[in-house]
């Protein structure tokens, strides 16, 4: 397999699909576009539908509170700088566990994916733990507070949404990288450092080429998973208005109960669905990209 | 001397690399590091390069000892095993690539690519990328590559390796020119033995992260020093009791190598070999094989099995078939070295024919190093 190109790949996986018998063919097709039609479609388009209940006008006004401006404008600032630190560090992982050898290195890469496995609600949690009241890292904070006469909060303050933010969606990117690295070897960067180019050199015209189209599909998957974040948030963030993102602030919307604000939780529902698709459409473009090359 | 390597050890962990190893390369010769796999020539290679350090000893080149040495400034280009272009680069960029790194001016840049794109016959590609190449062009591009800068030492990790038989063997030659033609001395690995004599001007033997020989091709062929050697050289089969053969005798030896090409068989009533027939033994055709340009014959002599090499221009054989033999040399061995051993009877035999040049290497022969 590993021989032949993408044409003849693909000639292959339409020959064996070929022998199995169209009846098999047809049935899963079938379940699949019922189960995801029941299981995703219809519900999203209920949001759709039901945000719209009460008319045009109600929409917009619903979309345009203060605390659904401050919670687009929370969940914005969050997305921005955990993508930028995301992939600062997905890119620094990825190089060094692809391209260096060194003990504990399976250990680092198994530690990189915990947030795969952990509950959200966990790292909030832990993030309370840690930096709240009793947290053990609160003298560090109050020290740095008291030395430099700053008024940094991290629990129950926008930083300790943006941390929670950060744990949750961290192995997105350096997992997109990590895989096309591997299949590159060193062998490249070897033949450039020999010709005396340096890291950086090394780094900009060889390696970042490789990683380009799988770099923005994993800022993509990263960029949608912290939209939409809201177990690890919610551990995290206590005042509408001020901390709260998008999801908490639909949360808070549904949880009042009365029929407009219900409505007008799925009118600011309906801001994600649509940011969602979008990412889906960059998705899959950048996902075609990075497998044509 | 142009590239000397003194007492060299290397090891990775337990496994020992290199031992003890000294080696002499001359300016301006095309030399094979030919050994089994793990036998620690692409070592070699590579601490030549810079790519490994030496655990100890001494790396000189053109008389400066360049251990601590950075790779990119040993004036070397390096071709490596599977070329490992640039992806992300055409052909032309690839080639360019030293030069930008080296800050040469746009134009010379130009100029240098130009000049190699023309010798490599890469003209017409220089747009492509290494996945539109097929395996010759990309070694023409690695070739182009690693000279661009101008090094003065080419080191070539596997060549050929990536390159199906067909093409491989046309690549050989034109290697082989291409280096002439610059003129620049040359250190090649290889585990191919007829890739090695085809191609280098100097062999050096590695067994085991010792170098076991260094000679020109015909020596290590005609006069290899120790066991290996003679047995990884040439088809080559050892035999316990090669005394029992005809024009041999026992000596303190634990056995003796033979090759198809030392072994003769003859129709008793061959007329070119009857005035060597009494040198002869009865041996029985057991197999016959069809080599496309020869038949190999195995023969039972005495209860030893032999093979050889026989024209299909010669008369039919059949298995089962009683044939004369005459071995005409061996090579002894014993832990450390291998002796040349020729056939006693037909060396002493006085005989008018001068066919014996053909028959042994101490006449001065047909094999004339």
């Amino acid at each position: 397999m590993a021989y032949l190109n993408g044409d003849e790949r693909k000639e292959l996986a339409v020959k064996t699909t070929r022998r199995s018998k169209p009846v098999v063919k047809w049935i899963l097709i079938s379940v699949s576009a019922l189960f995801i039609f029941f299981m995703l479609i219809l519900p999203l388009i209920s949001v759709i539908v039901n945000s719209l209940k009460e008319g045009f006008d109600f929409y917009f006004k619903s979309i345009s509170t203060e605390y659904v401006r401050a919670a687009l404008l929370v969940t914005l600032l969050a997305t921005v700088i955990t993508v930028i630190v995301n992939t600062f560090f997905g890119i620094m992982a990825s190089w060094l566990l692809t391209k260096f050898s060194f003990k504990g290195k399976q250990f680092l890469a198994t530690l990189i994916d915990i947030p795969f496995s952990i509950s959200p609600v966990i790292a909030g949690l832990a993030y309370i733990m840690t930096f709240g009241r009793s947290g053990w890292a609160k003298p560090v904070v109050d020290f740095i507070n008291s030395t430099f006469g700053t008024d940094i909060k991290i629990v129950f303050a926008i930083p300790g949404v943006v941390l929670a933010t950060i744990f949750v969606t961290f192995p997105f990117i350096s997992r997109e990288l990590i895989p096309v690295l591997n299949a590159e070897g060193t062998d490249e960067e070897e033949a450039a450092s020999l010709m005396g180019a340096n890291g950086w050199t090394i780094f900009k015209r060889v390696t970042f080429p490789h990683m380009k189209w799988a770099l923005i599909y994993g800022i993509i998957l990263c960029t949608a998973r912290a939209l939409g974040e809201f177990g690890a948030v919610n551990a995290l963030s206590k005042t509408r208005g001020e901390t709260f993102t998008l999801p908490l602030e639909i949360d808070a919307l549904y949880l009042a109960g009365s029929a407009d604000s219900i409505t007008a939780s799925f009118a600011v529902s309906s801001i994600l669905v649509i940011i969602a698709v979008i990412v889906l459409i960059l998705r899959n473009i950048f996902e075609h990209k990075s497998k044509a090359m | 001397m142009y590239v000397e390597l003194k007492n060299i050890n290397k090891s990775y962990g337990d496994f020992k690399a290199s031992k003890d190893v000294n080696l002499g390369i001359e300016k301006g010769s095309l030399v094979a590091l030919l050994g089994p796999s793990g036998s620690g020539k692409t070592t070699i290679l590579r601490m030549i390069a810079g790519l490994e350090r030496p655990d100890s000893g001494d790396i000189m080149i053109d008389g400066v000892r360049v251990n601590d040495v950075s790779p990119s400034e040993r004036g070397i280009g390096f071709v490596f095993q599977n070329y490992a272009l640039f992806r992300y680069m055409t052909v032309y960029e690839n080639i360019a690539f030293g030069l930008e790194i080296k800050k040469m001016p746009k134009k010379e840049i130009k100029a240098r690519v130009e000049e190699l794109i023309e010798l490599t016959g890469l003209k017409g590609f220089e747009k492509r990328y290494p996945n539109q190449l097929s395996g010759g062009q990309r070694q023409r591009v690695a070739f182009a590559r690693a000279l661009a800068p101008n090094p003065s030492l080419l080191l070539l990790d596997e060549p050929f390796a990536a390159i199906d038989a067909k093409v491989r063997q046309e690549l050989r030659s034109w290697l082989r020119e291409m280096i002439y033609k610059v003129g620049i001395t040359s250190i090649f690995v290889t585990h191919d033995q007829d890739e090695a004599v085809e191609v280098a001007d100097q062999i050096i033997v590695t067994n085991k992260g010792r170098v076991e020989q260094i000679g020109t091709p015909k020596e290590i062929y005609k006069n290899p020093d120790t066991p290996f050697v003679s047995e990884f050289i040439g088809r080559s089969t050892l035999i316990e009791d090669y005394h029992k053969l005809k024009g041999f005798e026992k000596g303190d030896y634990k056995g003796a190598i033979v090759r198809p090409e030392f072994v003769e068989a003859f129709k008793a009533d061959n007329k070119v070999f009857s005035d060597v027939i009494d040198c002869s033994e009865e041996g029985v055709v057991t197999d016959i094989l069809f080599r496309g340009n020869s038949l190999e014959l195995k023969l039972n002599v005495n209860g030893i099995e032999l093979t050889t090499f026989r024209s299909l221009e010669r008369r039919k054989v059949e298995i089962g078939e009683k044939m004369r033999v005459i071995i005409y040399r061996l090579y002894a061995v014993d832990d450390e070295k291998a002796y040349l051993l020729e056939n006693q009877e037909l060396k002493n035999k006085d005989i008018k024919n001068r066919r014996l040049e053909a028959y042994l290497y101490s006449s001065d022969g047909y094999f004339v190093v």
